[in-house]
């Protein structure tokens, strides 16, 4: 089982995690990241990948 | 640079190149890349005012070295950082958060960044294709032939952040010129300064009159939260929207301008525009990373650090090759074919790192909506000069082309 977790204070607010896979990121009042879920659901683990590949802050980890 | 009468008569090619290239097509990589390639991920050049500077051309090594600000500075102000151009020097002066470390950088971009997320930028939708609705309305009523650089590609993005800043339109004249002489490649340093100078003074002067008598825009919501609050000041305020009015227009203008000629080139995509919005997507990060608008992205090192093997030293500065970047072939197999059906969403046209373009999904917005509505309504666009005869801008300046002659309509006769 895959897990989320993400890094509020590196985040830059560019919301490329939002565009790629809106089922497990928001983005909070102050535009930074949320994680929806902790934990991956299978046929999201694609998005969660590209996500944390695509974040320009690195604050998103998938560990699996 | 040199001096001509010390040049020998037999020349050997110079050891290291000179950055920036010229492109030679709208579409082709600055024309020094190739031969950078193939001396590995990282190579030297000489920029415009005879200071070597290291170049990283591989995409992985690219990624690394804006990923890591703890070693490569962005301090625009400081004089190791590499100016590739005499307007770099003006910018030095300029104090904003894209030549700004962390924390500073930290702290400025904050104050944005709710402004710009993707649920923001979404529900501005409408109101971006109202905008292009009705400039593309006035393009049709002044006959069947324009340039679309002037007449569409500058003022979509020009209105746009105007509408989003709470700056009036009115005064578009003004800064639109004043833009064009800090971001063009020829600008002298005198030249970026001055205009500079003037879109500052006319920024501070709005944001006291707004402090006075509040409007609806981001710069008057900015003077709620912070400028009355005493966390800004004016003229940190003014140089902030001074980012946001200039990285507003140009560099949608130019993608705008040069997407629709690569649309025009390519009519099997352009049968795709109109379908669905996530394939309007897909060709609009395909054309980012295709045409690398913004290219050579600046840096210089805060500590001595290896990339690629290679010891940079302190003090160091280092050039960002983006264009090559996304044409990196280990990363994107043929690089140089605009692919349509490929996933492009690794390209970093937007850079990447804390500096990564805070206005891109707003650039995305408008470049899917600019795009699709033109062809919509004007389905027979063509281009009205050979493709050899379109003008490209100056290679020190963001990719773009000066103009862009197209009709529309029954052919005449001649």
């Amino acid at each position: 089982m895959a897990h989320l977790t993400v890094d509020e204070s590196c985040c830059v607010g560019a919301g490329r995690c939002v565009s790629v896979a809106p089922e497990l990121f928001d983005q909070n009042e102050d535009g930074l990241v949320v994680a929806i879920r902790a934990v991956v659901p299978a046929g999201e683990l694609p998005a969660a990948h590209e996500a944390a590949d695509l974040c320009p802050a690195r604050a998103i980890t998938v560990t699996d | 640079m040199s001096d001509q009468s010390t040049v020998p008569v037999i020349t050997e090619p110079p050891d290291v190149p000179e950055f920036p290239t010229a492109r030679s097509c709208p579409f082709a990589e600055p024309a020094g890349y190739p031969a950078l390639r193939t001396r590995g991920p990282l190579a030297q050049v000489t920029l415009y005012n005879g200071r070597r500077a290291w170049i990283v051309t591989g995409y992985d090594e690219g990624r690394r070295v804006l990923a890591d600000h703890g070693s490569f500075s962005s301090v625009r102000a400081d004089p190791r950082f590499p100016a590739t151009a005499p307007r770099f020097e003006a910018a030095r002066a300029v104090r904003n958060f894209i030549g700004m470390d962390p924390p500073e950088h930290t702290t400025q971009r904050r104050m944005l960044t709710a402004s710009f997320t993707v649920r923001r930028i979404n529900a501005f939708r409408p109101r971006i294709q109202q905008i292009v609705d009705e400039l593309l309305d006035g393009v049709r009523s002044r006959g069947t032939s324009a340039d679309l650089v002037p007449g569409f590609a500058l003022p979509v993005p020009s209105t746009v952040i105007c509408d989003l800043l709470g700056v009036p339109y009115d005064d578009h004249a003004f800064f639109e010129s004043q833009a064009r002489r800090i971001v063009h490649g020829d600008s002298s340093q005198e030249d970026s300064a001055d205009a500079f100078t003037r879109i500052r003074i006319y920024l501070e002067e709005l944001i006291q009159a707004k402090r006075a008598n509040r409007g609806e825009g981001l710069l008057d919501e900015l003077i709620t939260l912070y400028v009355d609050q005493g966390e800004l000041d004016t003229l940190t305020l003014a140089e902030i929207s001074l980012l946001l009015l200039v990285a507003g227009h140009e560099t949608t203008a130019n993608a705008i301008a040069l997407g629709i000629l690569t649309l025009l080139e390519r009519p099997d995509v352009l049968a795709r525009v109109d379908t669905d919005l996530s394939v309007v997507a897909n060709i609009v990060d395909e054309l980012l990373r295709h045409l690398s608008i913004a290219d050579g992205a600046a840096r210089f090192a805060t500590r001595d650090v290896e990339v690629a093997g290679q010891a940079i030293r302190e003090g160091d500065g280092i050039i960002v090759a983006i264009a090559a970047m996304n044409r990196d072939a280990a990363i994107f197999g043929e690089p140089d074919t605009f692919d349509p059906h490929r996933s492009a969403r690794r390209h970093v046209a937007f850079g990447y790192g804390i500096h990564q373009c805070l206005g891109q999904n707003l650039a995305r917005a408008e470049l899917e909506i600019a795009l699709t509505t033109l062809f919509r309504r004007i389905p027979d666009l063509r281009l009205a000069v050979d493709l050899g005869d379109v003008q490209l801008r100056h290679p020190a300046g963001l990719h773009g082309v000066v103009s862009l002659p197209v009709s529309w309509g029954t052919r005449s006769a001649s």
